[in-house]
């Protein structure tokens, strides 16, 4: 690796965002272990960790807006529901192929981030949260109250997608789509990281003044990074209205939104595990705290006990659950 | 007087807020081998005028030209790339980041390609070349893996210089690089100016009068918005105007 470091001063220590593959080690293993439990999972168990992989993706790609480049985006829940969408209504009665459902999902997630990008990133800090939460809101009564998507019940997906063997029909198979996706989408942002495009988009994040300054036409890399979050969104949407069968306009609601920010929160802004750690801890937390059996009739209260448990997280980890790993082994958990 | 050797030409430069003009009908020139300072009260329009040079504000009337082509109309980016390098009054660095890597970040800029992921930045060989060639000439080169935000004022104020010489910039505008330094550090400055000087056009915005006095070719004096007198330090010196206006009893004798 020194080899790699440049000249004139001899002694560089590799970089800390240089070192991919011992920061891939971690979650390699994890990707691994799941693959291999995935047979031995009852349905219960496979069905939680395939809704935790999704939000995890989904809370991925919120990460590179917020953590990477400082974008506070209210309004991603938006992304995520039009990928579910698109899925729904492009699949027919026959069911659709996985491929081309993708890409739509994906596709026109990116369009609509597109335009919500190319006009709300002309705004900064407050706005750009209310701004983002407006196009939210805008998407959402699109579905909402206009017979497009089956109106406030939604609409159901009779055939799941398959493409060849793979048919998302069989549970097993849709984990190991879905683990894919998640180990796809995670290669993906942590190489972004490392990259040219990465290292801009965290210098926005700190003095976009001075990015500017030196020459980085800024607001093309913000928008760049918004569409590319609003893809990754679309594509845990695609997963996700596979996992249910069913999709409704709650998946674009501002509190789905408000939701997988909390999430990357909890895990801790500025790390990719952070966002997953984040995806893992909500939703056990929401299932347990929603459990009869464990916290008795206050289980009907979830939402009271989830705000409790968020407030006393942020109160003593500020830096969210990565913080906590990082407090046991400080040495790589970037 | 004014030769076609002038790197930056500035023609009738106007910035109004409003009904306030900040800075009202500038001209001056900057050419390589020279340092030109622009001195005056607080609310003179130095940083307003900076700003508009660099493109950070937009220009309400008048003509920027660098070399022969007018960059009047170019966005703040696109004039950064061209060869328009500036530092900032009040420190802009990336505080989290090493010396070495606000630099690299800095170069970057001018290879930037975005669309390549599978590049690692920390191995940009032009960036680093230019990353490392800026902390050598500002003298942070043992500085290089320091975290930028844990060192003294000086050492940041280095830094701001050097992140602007890591674009590689023909037209240097230094606002206040002087600013909160002590007698040590802005040796050290100065020395690092009059190297640059050699193949660089300077502009600088100073408020430590012995320094301009010392290292100044040419020195434009802004009241108001306005220039009142440009010229050789001398002439500044000795003219009544200007002492009246604003040196008083500052001027070293």
């Amino acid at each position: 690796m020194s080899a790699a470091a440049p000249m004139t001063s001899p002694v560089l220590p590799s970089l800390p965002a240089d070192r991919l593959t011992r920061g891939l080690l971690v979650p390699a293993a994890a990707v691994a272990v799941l693959a291999v439990a995935a047979p031995f999972l009852g349905g219960y168990a496979s069905d939680l960790v395939v809704k935790v992989m999704i939000l995890a993706i989904f809370a991925l790609s919120l990460e590179l807006l917020v953590g990477m480049t400082g974008l506070v985006s209210l309004g991603h829940a938006a992304f995520y529901g039009i990928g579910a969408y698109v899925t729904v209504l492009a699949s027919g009665d026959e069911g659709g192929n996985l491929l081309v459902l993708l890409v739509a999902s994906m596709g026109l997630a990116a369009l609509y981030a597109l335009v919500v990008g190319a006009l709300s990133l002309r705004t900064k800090g407050v706005y750009f949260i209310m701004v983002t939460l407006a196009f939210a809101q805008m998407a959402f009564f699109v579905f909402h109250d206009t017979p497009v998507g089956g109106g406030s019940d939604g609409i159901y997906l009779y055939v799941r997608p398959a493409i060849g063997p793979i048919d998302l029909e069989n549970r097993l198979t849709l984990f190991y789509v879905v683990l894919a996706a998640l180990a796809g989408t995670y290669g993906l942002l942590a190489l972004i990281r490392r990259s040219r495009f990465g290292a801009a988009l965290a210098g926005i994040r700190v003095s976009e003044q001075r990015m500017r300054a030196v020459g980085f036409p800024t607001y093309f890399y913000k928008l760049a990074a918004f569409v590319i979050a609003g893809a990754l969104a679309g594509l845990a949407g695609c997963l996700v209205a596979a996992r249910d069968g069913v999709v409704n306009p709650e998946l674009l609601a501002w509190h789905n939104s408000g939701e997988v920010l909390l999430m990357i929160i909890l895990g801790g802004l500025g790390h990719l595990r952070g966002a997953v750690l984040g995806a893992v801890a909500f939703t056990l937390l929401k299932e347990l705290l929603s459990t009869h059996a464990l916290v008795g009739p206050l289980a009907d209260h979830w939402q009271l006990s989830l705000g409790l448990v968020i407030i006393a997280f942020v109160a003593w980890l500020p830096r969210g659950l990565i913080g906590l790993v990082q407090r046991i082994s400080p040495e790589g958990s970037r | 007087m004014n030769g076609t050797d002038a790197l930056l030409k500035v023609d009738g430069l106007t910035r109004r807020f409003g009904g306030l003009v900040a800075v009202g009908n500038v001209s001056l020139d900057l050419r390589v081998g020279e340092v030109h300072a622009v001195i005056g009260t607080n609310g003179a329009g130095k940083s307003t005028l900076i700003n508009m040079l660099s493109g950070e504000i937009a220009a309400s009337e008048g003509r920027i030209a660098l070399e022969r082509s007018d960059i009047t109309a170019l966005a703040q980016p696109r004039r950064a790339l061209a060869g328009v390098g500036r530092s900032y009054q009040r420190n802009t660095i990336f505080a989290e980041f090493t010396v070495l890597e606000n630099c690299r970040l800095a170069a970057q800029a001018a290879t930037p390609r975005p669309w390549a992921f599978w590049e690692s930045a920390a191995r940009c060989a032009a960036s680093n070349q230019a990353a490392h060639e800026a902390m050598e000439a500002a003298g942070l080169t043992a500085e290089a893996q320091r975290i930028a935000g844990t060192m003294s004022h000086g050492a940041k104020r280095q830094l701001e210089v050097a992140m602007c010489l890591a674009t590689r910039p023909r037209v240097l505008l230094l606002d206040e690089p002087l600013a909160g330094m002590g007698a040590e550090e802005t040796e050290r400055m100065l020395a690092l100016l009059s190297r640059l000087k050699a193949s660089h056009a300077i502009l600088l915005v100073e408020h430590d009068m012995d320094a301009v006095f010392r290292i100044a070719d040419r020195i434009t004096v802004m009241v108001n918005g306005t220039v009142i007198a440009t010229g050789a330090p001398e002439s500044i010196r000795t003219n009544p105007e200007v002492r009246t206006a604003y040196l008083g009893d500052e001027v070293p004798a």
